[in-house]
């Protein structure tokens, strides 16, 4: 697969999100539109006025859309574009322009880059990066002003393939992925949260590829599964992926014929697959036949809203649909994961190290007002399915013992309120700090063991989620991760305490043969790679040790 | 008489200073007031509209900063007091329900 033809190029980076796409390239970075190529000379301010109230108007519901749809850092970072937008002191200066007769987009656009100027004449790095902000606010609105209600991506071709530096969550969340398409990106990680996003999608994506000039790119094949970019492809290189395409489209068909199946490997053992979800309405697009269960439902999405902190009642409904869904399947609910690389504006605290910080349990242990509120409206869910409860970042014996008293003192008010349909579930951990997995006998008061393989292995690593430099010691099948793994399931069977895996390694099919060799029998996986996962089982002979 | 002009100041200790987040939960608590509130990180100004976030992020107000704020009208007190409660707690606050 050398060079061949012209331009044709074939590049090689770290596959972030399974498939196979084939489209024309949009440079990311080259869809800012600028005004000057937009506009005429307008004839009335008045009209000009209320052509640029609009386009505010619009991007602060476009804004608003986006924030309950992404996570907490992404969340935040359009909180502060919402108010910039919102704030007239921000078109102040081009609303006089207008009046003074310059076109709404030159005037709006000159306005921004001044703003930005100013932040990017900062001596302080934080100012300098909110500039990021503006200029996503510029493009924003001149996006609007020359296409009225016009979202980011909106003018992408069926398909694309969005190449670039990197990709932010709200692009990757505005772009229509419906007809194809994928990402291919110079820079980036496979642990980005976009990443988490395409693989929760289905869309094929490879990071880490080095400069590539995206603007003179035409048309781009990405394979999510080798992390193998070809730019520009020739006739030969075409109808690899043909050929490709083919084969997987195959044994896609073949693999969803798994998918209404138990899991079973070659040899006969049976394994639990279940999916994790972000979000209530992801199950939507889940056939509950398909998998064994929700292995973990994050609840940080609770937390986006703009209107704060999510109430008991909101939390019970969110809850409720999932257990209902799940109908009698397990479902397991982990308490608010805030902190780390996920804060909550007005819940986490600001630290210098998060990742050992403040997070998951020991976040709500401190904050008891708000971990009631969600132990409440667990309790009232659990009487609608088979509800099993999970707490994040557990590092202390204690504190399981401390959230279970907690847990029974709501159920204890709930009732003394004359709420009857109230359930204690089990309560179980994550095993994802590297004490718990050291010396998991100590957390015996946990009914069951999650481990969290994301966590686990950048904690007993060293090596960051979100670096790409360190991406490759990051590694979730490093003997010494596998070793923790080994100890966890070990610990499990001896006390009676099931034990599952709930980070990516359950879907990475290099990874997954050496977990099931030593020992683990529940995996929880990505919707979009049941199929995947459940077809690669049934090939697996686990005396061979994948 | 309404045209009195109420002041309060505080210790900024927030980390990176009055950043964005900061600033969005200050505008947006300023906002719920109908008082005119201003804020400076000096006593002697500049004085900036307390619920504009293009004017309070202007300010650049680094970690050790003494902000002061004065107000005026009807909810005058309360909003200061408001403010200052949101600064101290490390703009922490308007949860409702923390402990």
């Amino acid at each position: 697969m050398a060079q061949v033809g012209r331009q044709a190029e074939m590049r090689k980076g770290r596959a972030a999100s399974p498939g196979l796409a084939s489209g024309p390239v949009v440079a990311l970075e080259a869809t800012a539109i600028r005004a000057e190529a937009t506009t005429v000379r307008p004839a009335d301010p008045a009209a000009e006025l209320a052509r640029l109230a609009q386009a505010l108007e619009d991007a602060s519901v476009q804004l608003s859309v986006l924030i309950e749809r992404v996570d907490e850092d992404a969340a935040e970072m359009l909180e502060f574009q919402l108010a910039m937008i919102e704030d007239e002191e921000l078109s102040a200066p081009a609303v006089a322009a207008i009046t003074g007769g310059t076109a709404a987009p030159v005037a709006f656009e000159a306005a921004l880059d001044a703003a930005i100027a100013g932040y990017l004449a900062s001596d302080d790095d934080y100012f300098r990066a909110r500039s990021a902000d503006l200029v996503d606010i510029r493009n924003r609105v001149l996006r609007l002003l020359s296409a009225p209600g016009a979202a980011e991506g909106s003018q992408d071709p069926k398909g694309a393939i969005l190449a670039g530096v990197d990709i932010t969550p709200s692009r990757f969340l505005e772009t229509d992925w419906s007809e194809g398409g994928g990402i291919a990106l110079a820079e980036g990680s496979p642990s980005s949260h976009v990443a988490m996003l395409a693989r929760a999608r289905g869309v094929p994506m490879v990071t880490g590829l080095g400069a590539l000039d995206a603007a003179k790119r035409v048309t781009a094949i990405v394979d999510g599964e080798t992390g193998t970019v070809w730019f520009d492809p020739d006739a030969a290189m075409q109808a690899q992926h043909e050929a490709l395409r083919t084969r997987r489209a195959r044994e896609a068909g073949a693999a969803r014929a798994y998918l209404d199946k138990p899991a079973r490997t070659a040899c006969g053992e049976p394994v639990s697959v279940m999916v994790n979800i972000a979000e209530p309405d992801e199950v939507d697009g889940i056939d509950p036949a398909h998998c064994d269960g929700v292995g973990l439902m994050r609840t940080e999405f609770l937390f986006h809203g703009p209107g704060g902190l999510p109430d008991e009642e909101t939390q019970y409904r969110a809850y409720r649909k999932v257990l209902e869904w799940a109908a009698g399947r397990s479902v397991t609910i982990r308490t608010l994961d805030a902190g780390g690389d996920k804060p909550v504006p007005g819940l986490t605290i600001a630290e210098a190290n998060p990742f050992l910080g403040c997070r998951g349990i020991r976040l709500s242990l401190l904050r008891p007002g708000i971990f009631r509120i969600q132990l409440r409206a667990l309790a009232r869910a659990a009487v609608h399915g088979n509800l099993q409860v999970m707490l994040p970042m557990v590092s202390q014996p204690d504190e399981i013992e401390r959230a279970g008293g907690l847990f029974d003192a709501c159920i204890e008010e709930l009732r003394a309120e004359g709420i009857e349909a109230v359930r204690r579930p089990p309560l179980g951990i994550m095993v994802e700090v590297p004490c718990v997995a050291i010396t998991p006998e100590r957390f015996l008061a946990a009914d069951f063991f999650s481990i969290g393989s994301n966590d686990l292995t950048q904690y007993v690593m060293a090596a960051g989620r979100d670096s790409a430099e360190v991406a490759d010691i990051g590694r979730a099948d490093d003997p010494a991760v596998l070793a923790l793994v080994e100890a966890t399931v070990r610990a499990g069977e001896a006390a009676k305490r099931p034990v599952s895996l709930c980070g990516d390694a359950g879907s990475d099919l290099a990874v997954l043969p050496k977990l099931l060799a030593r020992g683990l029998r529940r995996v929880s996986i990505a919707p979009a790679a049941l199929a995947r996962v459940k077809a690669s089982i049934a090939a697996m002979r686990l005396d061979a040790d994948g | 008489m309404s045209d009195v002009v109420l002041t309060a100041n505080v210790l900024l200790e927030h980390e990176v200073g009055l950043h964005a987040r900061p600033s969005v939960k200050l505008t947006k608590l300023a906002k719920t007031f109908s008082a005119a509130v201003e804020v400076s990180p000096g006593p002697d100004g500049p004085w900036v509209d307390a619920k504009s976030i293009v004017k309070v992020m202007a300010t650049r107000a680094p970690k050790g900063t003494i902000l002061h704020f004065r107000a005026s009208g009807e909810t005058a007190q309360a909003a200061l007091d408001a403010l200052v409660k949101l600064v101290e707690d490390d703009f922490e606050t308007g949860t409702g329900d923390t402990d």
